[in-house]
C-alpha cells in the first residue's frame, strides 16, 4: 500500500472520485467468454484499466501424481503478472505477494466448483494479468469464474468479484490504484450471488465497525453488478442472447 | 489409515458443536489459554514467547539501520516474517516456504503494518539516505493450530518489549549512539483474532484439530480504538454476509480482552503473563 498522503484530491465537495466516478460505480467492465483456442475455457475481462485473460485447463491428470486425491479432484489457480504490467517492470518469477493472491482466489472459487464429480483429477486455471490497475484480484476472480463455466466445468455457483474501500472518510465501491495508494481502506470481496457466500475477503486498512459493515453490504452490491456481466458474456457466447452474436456450443 | 480417524475425529467433532460443545471443552468464542513471555532472547532487541494452548512461537525483533526504499525516503522500515521449524510438525519439511507458510506471514506483517502500530515516519535517521528497520522475524516451534494469532501476539508482544539503539547521521553514514536506547514509537496495540467456521457453526481459535476439518476461517486484527484494520479470509468455503458481520463484532471483543495482556510490557521489561 505504501504512502498514505492525499496529495491528490480523492473525493471533491460534489461527491465525485479522482477519475470521475461516484462513491457507489463500478469503472467499466467488460468480459468475454473464451477468446483462447487450446485452454479448455477461457475469459479475457477489462476491468477499469485492468486487463486480464483467464484461462482453464482440466479436469485432468495431476502431475506430480502424489498430489491426486482419491476422493475429489482438486483445483490449481497460478495468477501472474506480467514484467511490462506496472509502472516499473516486475520481476517476471513469481512474487509472495502473487503466491498469497493465487491461494485466496483458489480458495474462492473452490466452494463454487464440484470437484468432487472428477476424483483423482485437476483443474488447473491460470490468470495472466496483462495490464495492473488496482483491484487485479478481484478482475481476475471474475474471470477464473466465466473461464471455469466457459470450460464446462459443473459449478454450484459463479464467484463475482469487486472490492469496496475507504477514501476521504468514505466508503466507495471498487477501489482503482490512486485510491488503491492513498485512500483509508481496500477491502476485495468475492461473493457467490445464488448461494450468498462471501468467498473471498481481504481489508488493509482501518474501518470503524459501522463502516466496516457499510464496506461489506456495498461490496457485494459490487460483485451483483459484475454477476450480471459474467452472465450477458457466457449467454453472448452460448446463446443468441440480446445481442445475438455467436451461437450455441460455439469454440471460440 | 489416517484420513480414516480423520473423518471419525471430524464426525465427532460436529456432533459436539451441534450440542454447543467443543472436542476441548471450550465455549465457541473462547481463546486457548495464551501466555505472553517477553524479554526471552537478550540478543534481540526485543522477543517475546507466546503459547495459545500447545502451539508455541518465539518472535525476536532486531533493529539496525537500513536504505528506505526508494519510494518512501521519509519512512523507516518495518518487516514482520513468519517460518514454521521444522520440529514444529512432522509434515514441515525443509525448503522455501509453501504458500500457506507465506500467507501466514503475509497476514501477520498486514495486520501490525495496518494498524499502525510503528509510526515508520519516526524511525528516520537522514531522509532519503538511512532509516532504522525494525525486522520482528516469529518461528513456530509447536504446532497446535491458530497460527495467524499466536504470531500475531508474539510479535506484538515482541515489539511492545523492544529497547531501540540510536544512530546519527555522521560522515556521510549512520553511526551508533553509544548507551542511548528508547522504545519503538509505539501507536497502538493490534489484535488478531481468528474464527474458524465448521458447518455452519463459527469457532474462535481453532486447535489444530478443528483447524484440520474447518471449512472456512477469518482473521481479523484491530485496533486499540476497537476499529478493523486487516482481514483475510481462508479456506475452501465461504461465510454469509451476517456471520461475517457477526465475526467483526466478535475480533472486537475478544480482541479488547485479549489487548489487557499486553498491558504490563514494555521496553526491557521481562515479563510473564
Amino acid at each position: 500500500m505504501g504512502g498514505r498522503e492525499a496529495t491528490m484530491v480523492l473525493l471533491d465537495e460534489n461527491g465525485i472520485r479522482c477519475d470521475g466516478r461516484k462513491v457507489d460505480e463500478t469503472r467499466r467492465v467488460m468480459i468475454k467468454a473464451g477468446g483462447l483456442k487450446n485452454a479448455d475455457g477461457s475469459a479475457y475481462i477489462e476491468f477499469g484499466d485492468n486487463k486480464i485473460v483467464a484461462g482453464v485447463f482440466g479436469p485432468r491428470d495431476v502431475h506430480p501424481k502424489h498430489m491426486s486425491d482419491t476422493d475429489t479432484g482438486i483445483l490449481r489457480v497460478r495468477y501472474h503478472m506480467e514484467p511490462f504490467s506496472v509502472g516499473e517492470r516486475k520481476n517476471p518469477a513469481p512474487s509472495r505477494r502473487e503466491i498469497e493472491i493465487s491461494k485466496v482466489i483458489k480458495e474462492a472459487l473452490e466452494p463454487a466448483v464440484m470437484l468432487e464429480m472428477f476424483p483423482r483429477t485437476v483443474v488447473d486455471v491460470f490468470i495472466e494479468v496483462l495490464q495492473a490497475d488496482g483491484g487485479t484480484r478481484c478482475a481476475a476472480l471474475s474471470a477464473a469464474s466465466v473461464a471455469l463455466a466457459d470450460a464446462g466445468i459443473p459449478m454450484r455457483d459463479m464467484v463475482a468479484a469487486c472490492a469496496a474501500g475507504k477514501v476521504a472518510d468514505t466508503v466507495i465501491l471498487d477501489v482503482n490504484n490512486e485510491e488503491d495508494q492513498a485512500g483509508q481502506a481496500d477491502m476485495p470481496m468475492g461473493y457467490m450471488p445464488t448461494l450468498e457466500k462471501i468467498t473471498l475477503l481481504q481489508l488493509d486498512g482501518i474501518l470503524t465497525p459501522e463502516e466496516y459493515e457499510k464496506c461489506v453490504e456495498i461490496g457485494i452490491k459490487g460483485c451483483m453488478q459484475v454477476y450480471e456481466l459474467q452472465k450477458k458474456a457466457l449467454s453472448e457466447k452460448y446463446f443468441d442472447g440480446e445481442n445475438g452474436k455467436g451461437g450455441r456450443g460455439q469454440k471460440r | 489409515m489416517s484420513e480414516i480417524i480423520d473423518s471419525l475425529k471430524r464426525a465427532r467433532i460436529e456432533e459436539l458443536l451441534e450440542q454447543g460443545k467443543r472436542l476441548d471443552g471450550r465455549a465457541f468464542d473462547e481463546f486457548r489459554e495464551i501466555s505472553i513471555e517477553t524479554g526471552a532472547i537478550p540478543k534481540a532487541n526485543g522477543s517475546a514467547r507466546v503459547r495459545i494452548g500447545d502451539t508455541e512461537v518465539v518472535c525476536g525483533v532486531k533493529i539496525q539501520p537500513d536504505r528506505p526504499f526508494p519510494d518512501s525516503g521519509d519512512k523507516g522500515i518495518f518487516i514482520c516474517t513468519a517460518e514454521m521449524l521444522p520440529l514444529s510438525h512432522s509434515s514441515v519439511e525443509t525448503g522455501p516456504p509453501g504458500p500457506h507458510v507465506i500467507e501466514l506471514a503475509r497476514v501477520v506483517d498486514r495486520g501490525i503494518r495496518e494498524s499502525h502500530m510503528i509510526d515508520v515516519s519516526q524511525l528516520v535517521i537522514k531522509e532519503n539516505k538511512s532509516v532504522v528497520g525494525v525486522f520482528a522475524d516469529n518461528v513456530v516451534v509447536d504446532y497446535d493450530g491458530n497460527l495467524f494469532d499466536a504470531c500475531s501476539f508474539a510479535a506484538t508482544a515482541a515489539l511492545l518489549s523492544t529497547k531501540s539503539p540510536k544512530w546519527e547521521f555522521k560522515d556521510d553514514a549512520p553511526a551508533l549512539v553509544e548507551g542511548s536506547e528508547a522504545d519503538l514509537p509505539v501507536g497502538t496495540i493490534p489484535v488478531s483474532v481468528t474464527m474458524g467456521k465448521i458447518g455452519q457453526h463459527v469457532l474462535v481459535d481453532p486447535n489444530a484439530d478443528e483447524w484440520q476439518c474447518m471449512d472456512a476461517r477469518v482473521t481479523i486484527t484491530t485496533n486499540s480504538d476497537g476499529n478493523i484494520c486487516a482481514m483475510q479470509k481462508g479456506g475452501h468455503d465461504g461465510f454469509t454476509l451476517e456471520q461475517i458481520k457477526e465475526c467483526g463484532k466478535t475480533s472486537a471483543r475478544i480482541g479488547a480482552e485479549i489487548r489487557k495482556k499486553f498491558d504490563g510490557i514494555s521496553a526491557g521489561s521481562d515479563t510473564e503473563q
